[in-house]
């Protein structure tokens, strides 16, 4: 990292580092003991090693003149990194969690390994943590090659990832420790929520200021995806968040929305969290990797724009499908069923037009696991979204909401698509940045691949069965009016579908292991360095 | 003129003839754009994916006709089937409960504790009140009321405060030493400041009581007249229906080895049952009462055989 920095450079990160130092000495030192002040401790810890890493070599060898020269690969690499690490904790946590479901007293009075915490601490690690570093590490990559620009500067790259991950660090580890405002997805304190925004609105700046120095006169289709991502996923995150701490010293706040207005702003949150970060943004992703590896042109340019218009507008109306049969006026859940219907089309639009693009490159994705993995992941993509659109149907969902079903939905989604994508992109990046052809070990690259699909096929098969069976198990009235069925029934059914569940996740994270393996090695046995260049306009010229 | 681009000066556009890339494997023309390698096809819009559109933006402007949906001002369109989710909850309940008609109804009386049903009538009741019981009573008394640490059994024939459904229906419905004003109140004093070796001579008595074959000291069995037997009955065969145990059989609730037993004297109990009135209607209650009452009933006549 620092070698790719001029002095100057160097002496800002140490700037900000030095400021930020003292912010959270001052948080860990201020703040009530307990969650808040051990996270400016953790801060504060993260910051010095940081500090005394750039100070140390500060004079060290400067190789930023030829850094600048080319793309700036480092940030994307790290971020793939903290990507993995963060999947494996994530997954890990999710095991765990499906294991606690089948063997409920294995936590017995310990509580920071209690579901109530620890499942928050799955979600975030994995959306979060796996995949927001995903989505930052390939967008740096990609915003690069296809405005054939480097990134418009090398300082603010490293503080989004630091400031992103202490954002993540901080939220998982508060679930830990208790601390949580029980939000879903949402559930970071009012600090960290902060931070985020500092990042984010970083990220975007960042990100605008290189697709302006872009050298191609149209901006790719993917860059879209990326930069619906960074806006909405603001804007979602300033609305839903906002709240008014109870002391500035204490983690607690209290939320400005109230009643069911709170539970609306949090599905309008909840909702286009999927859609703007884990379908947009991945989208994005699947735009840019997916014609790369298959070496074929995108099918349709007409669908890509009535997709990706399609999808903004629609999504943003969807989340009170979330509500439906509860306090919230009834016109607004027709609206949030009627809009998810309409998005069906543009969102299939983009799995359609991945899977054609896959035309005349078929015998490539029978034989490059790869490829395979962002094939799997475009049919579970559009599966997932079909899925979607029909749970949010209000008689469909009255059946579905509250049960299993929900959450097979959830990992067809996250499993089937998103981490199939992102492993996708991280087999082609890999290689690419490493000057080799292919990653050191094809053959787990294969494992890999039938790993994921084992896991997931049988996660989301069981929790088909699993939802479906609760709900009918629910509605259930003998002739005599009695319900037919007590909850505990209901919940001594789900035991074989539980088991299978945690099955499959042990699966998918046994793939993930060996993502990560393959990924060190291949790392460790680099041959170069990533070969294409972005145009740097000649000095003293400056119309191209 | 700005608008009458010559095609030949498009992206991508052969500059002698103005036509673009031709994709080799499906025929389709390019865009000409290009970024590190990815091209785009020029593809046109599929018929089905146009009909896709009509068919669900039909649909969802069908639902906006029929279904409350448009916001305006201080109201929103009510639809022409003129829901309200709110009513449609009430009938559908209410529907519901007319299916209890045939049998609810008669529990809804607090005479059915002194006479009973109709076996027609219990038929129907009794596997609501399984489902009743399971729901509400099985967490803490076990899933076939056996009992567990800390809650009575409920399957056998000793009540700690009777066996009158009558009783057993003030108890569901305020608990025992519940937050409710008439809750029942019943307390296993803290016996710390009995001498200490009279606490132990005292619980080896209490232990011994179980089994009819061990040996009872005289010190254990005065210490016992003078602490125990005015709750606890004399002998402690318990039955004064106060709300404590027998300890001569398995009414007992925190278990009968020594430590359980050592424990008890030296700190007491005060278990919580909590009101139930309020969270089940008084029919309910009735019939729970009933279903418990005959549940004993039907165990010990079993274990009599």
């Amino acid at each position: 990292m620092i070698k790719s920095l001029s002095i100057p450079e160097r002496q800002s990160m140490l700037a900000i580092v030095l400021l930020f130092l003292a912010i959270s000495a001052a948080m860990a030192g201020l703040a009530d003991r307990g969650v808040m002040s051990t996270h400016g401790l953790m801060a504060f810890g993260i910051l010095v090693l940081l500090g005394f890493y750039i100070a140390g070599s500060f004079y060290g060898p400067d190789k930023s003149k030829v850094s600048k020269s080319r793309y700036y690969d480092d940030p994307t690499l790290a971020g793939v990194f903290l990507s993995l690490f963060w999947a494996i904790i994530g997954m890990g946590i999710g095991v765990w969690v499906a294991a606690l479901l089948y063997w409920p007293d294995m936590a017995e009075g310990i509580s920071w390994l209690s579901f109530g915490r620890i499942r928050p601490g799955h979600t975030t690690g994995i959306i979060f943590g796996f995949g927001g570093n995903a989505l930052i590490a390939t967008s740096f990559h990609v915003v690069q090659r296809t405005t054939r620009a480097r990134l418009a500067d090398s300082v603010s790259p490293w503080l989004i990832l630091l400031g992103y991950n202490i954002f993540c660090l901080w939220a998982v580890t508060g679930y830990l420790m208790g601390s949580t405002q029980s939000k879903e997805y949402a559930e970071a304190e009012w600090y960290a929520d902060i931070l985020l925004v500092l990042v984010w609105v970083g990220y975007f700046v960042l990100y605008i200021r290189t697709l302006a120095r872009r050298n191609e006169p149209h901006i790719y289709v993917a860059n879209w995806y990326y930069l619906a991502f960074i806006l909405v996923v603001a804007i979602l995150h300033i609305v839903n968040n906002l709240a008014v701490p109870v002391r500035l010293t204490s983690a607690e706040s209290f939320p400005v929305w109230a009643g069911v207005q709170d539970a609306m702003v949090q599905w309008w949150y909840g909702h286009n969290a999927v859609a703007f970060f884990l379908t947009a943004g991945f989208l994005g992703m699947l735009y840019y990797f997916l014609p790369i590896r298959s070496g074929r042109p995108i099918w349709s340019y007409r669908l890509s724009i009535v997709s990706f218009w399609g999808i903004v507008f629609f999504y943003i109306w969807v989340g009170s499908h979330h509500l439906h049969y509860t306090a919230l006026p009834y016109w607004a859940q027709t609206l949030g069923m009627t809009f998810s219907v309409m998005l069906l089309v543009p969102s299939w639009a983009s799995a359609g037009n991945a899977l054609l693009t896959l035309n005349g490159a078929w015998h490539k994705v029978r034989d490059d696991a790869t490829l395979r993995f962002m094939f799997v992941a475009a049919v579970f993509y559009g599966l997932s979204t079909f899925e979607g659109s029909f749970l949010a149907i209000r008689p469909v969902n009255s059946l579905s909401h509250y049960t299993d079903w929900t959450v097979g939905h959830v990992h067809s989604g996250t499993l089937g698509w998103v981490a199939m994508i992102v492993f996708g992109a991280i087999y082609t990046i890999i290689p690419q940045l490493t000057g080799r052809k292919e990653m050191i070990w094809p053959r787990a690259v294969e494992w890999h691949f039938w790993l994921a699909v084992a896991g997931t096929l049988i996660y989301v098969v069981a929790m088909w069965n699993a939802g479906i069976t609760q709900g009918l198990m629910w509605r259930a009235y003998d002739e005599n009016g009695a319900l037919s069925y007590s909850f505990i029934e209901s919940v001594k059914a789900m035991a074989p579908y539980y088991l299978l569940r945690t099955i499959g996740g042990a699966l998918f994270l046994a793939g993930a292991v060996l993502c990560v393996l393959n990924c060190r090695e291949t790392m460790k046995n680099a041959q170069g360095e990533a070969t294409d260049r972005p145009l740097v306009a000649p000095v003293g010229t400056v119309e191209a | 003129m700005k608008n009458e681009t010559d095609p030949k000066e498009l992206p991508g556009a052969d500059p002698h003839t103005g036509n673009r890339e031709i994709d080799p494997v499906t025929g389709y023309e390019t865009t000409g754009h290009e970024w590190s390698g990815i091209k785009e096809l020029n593809t046109a819009f599929p018929k089905i994916v146009i009909w896709a559109l009509i068919i669900t933006h039909v649909y969802a402007v069908v639902a906006w006709i029929l279904l409350p949906a448009w916001p305006y001002g201080n109201d929103y369109t009510k639809g022409l089937l003129g829901l309200d989710q709110g009513v449609q909850a009430v009938d559908n309940y209410n529907q519901m409960v007319s299916t209890r008609n045939g049998w609810l109804d008669q529990f809804d009386n607090d005479e059915v504790l002194l006479e009973g049903v109709d076996e027609e009538v219990w038929k129907k009741a009794q596997s609501a009140a399984d489902r009743l019981y399971a729901d509400n009573c099985a967490a803490c008394h076990g899933e076939v009321a056996q009992g567990n640490l800390g809650y009575p059994v409920l399957n056998d024939a000793f009540w700690l405060w009777g066996s009158d459904p009558k009783e057993i229906a003030r108890t569901i419905k305020f608990g025992i030493n519940s937050t409710h004003e008439e809750t029942r109140y019943a307390e296993m004093p803290a016996f710390d400041w009995l001498e200490k070796s009279d606490r132990s001579e005292l619980t080896q008595f209490v232990v011994n009581l179980r089994h009819q074959d061990a040996e009872l000291s005289d010190k254990g069995q005065l210490l016992f007249e003078e602490n125990c037997a005015a709750c606890h009955g004399d002998n402690g065969l318990g039955g004064l229906e106060n709300g404590a145990p027998s300890l001569t059989d398995s009414s007992v609730i925190y278990g009968q080895d020594q430590r359980a037993v050592a424990y008890t004297i030296r700190h007491g109990r005060q278990g919580v049952m909590p009101a139930w009135v309020g969270r089940l209607t008084s029919a309910e209650i009735n019939l729970l009462s009933l279903y418990l009452s005959k549940l004993g009933t039907i165990k010990n006549v079993e274990s009599a055989k």
